[in-house]
């Protein structure tokens, strides 16, 4: 039995549980539309059966620490979910490049591209 | 299960989606409750079909998790570990 806390040889960078860590932010911030909708969006791909939080989770830890660094928290989601249902078959890459350029073309701001 | 049933959490350390802290493996604990079953998360995580595995709430003591010489030793730390992680133990202190 060893109870070095330090043995955690081939820990995932995910696995944080007992690193040094600074004060919880404890201030709280409205959640903009499009965050409620990556947020819904993951609640209906779940009920729908296309994949499960595990595979929301797994495909985040996938992503590695830079992508925990870099972008913020619903951005990582909308890229986990993406990727999930690329998988689960439910749109291919071609169909989502389609409507990623067709959205574009409404206009630049999140207004525009939303009404369509 | 008999009350108390010590549990040695598994040492692995596999590169996938797993749910079980790297902290609490290789760590002893005793079974707080039983839950489940609910479906194996490392096989749902792949869009695989999941096994149903008893889910275990086990009770780790801070020293041994952090060591003899964690601030307060005998406060407790509760994790849902999946039951495939976890082998019949013997208590890991005197007590």
């Amino acid at each position: 039995m060893t109870n070095d806390p330090q043995n955690f040889d081939g820990r995932r960078w995910h696995d944080m549980g007992g690193n040094a860590a600074g004060p919880i932010p404890t201030d709280q911030h409205d959640f903009s539309l499009w965050e409620k909708r990556v947020d819904a969006l993951m609640v209906i791909s779940s009920s729908k059966g296309h994949f499960t939080v595990d595979g929301l989770r797994r495909v985040l830890e996938d992503m590695g620490p830079e992508a925990f660094e870099t972008m913020s928290y619903y951005e990582r989601w909308i890229a986990s979910v993406n990727q999930n249902l690329i998988e689960a078959g439910v749109y291919s890459t071609a169909e989502l490049a389609a409507r990623m350029t067709e959205v574009a073309a409404r206009g630049p701001t999140y207004g525009e591209a939303s009404d369509g | 299960m008999a009350e108390r049933q010590f549990m040695r959490v598994r040492p692995d350390m596999p590169p996938g989606h797993v749910r079980t802290p790297s902290y609490l493996r290789g760590k002893t604990g005793w079974v707080e409750r039983t839950l489940g079953p609910f479906p194996n998360p490392e096989q749902l995580a792949y869009g695989n079909p999941a096994d149903a595995l008893p889910l275990m709430r086990v009770r780790f003591t801070m020293a041994e998790v952090w060591g003899a010489d964690a601030p307060h030793p005998q406060d407790t730390v509760d994790a849902e570990i999946y039951a495939h992680w976890l082998e019949l133990a013997e208590p890991p202190h005197a007590t």
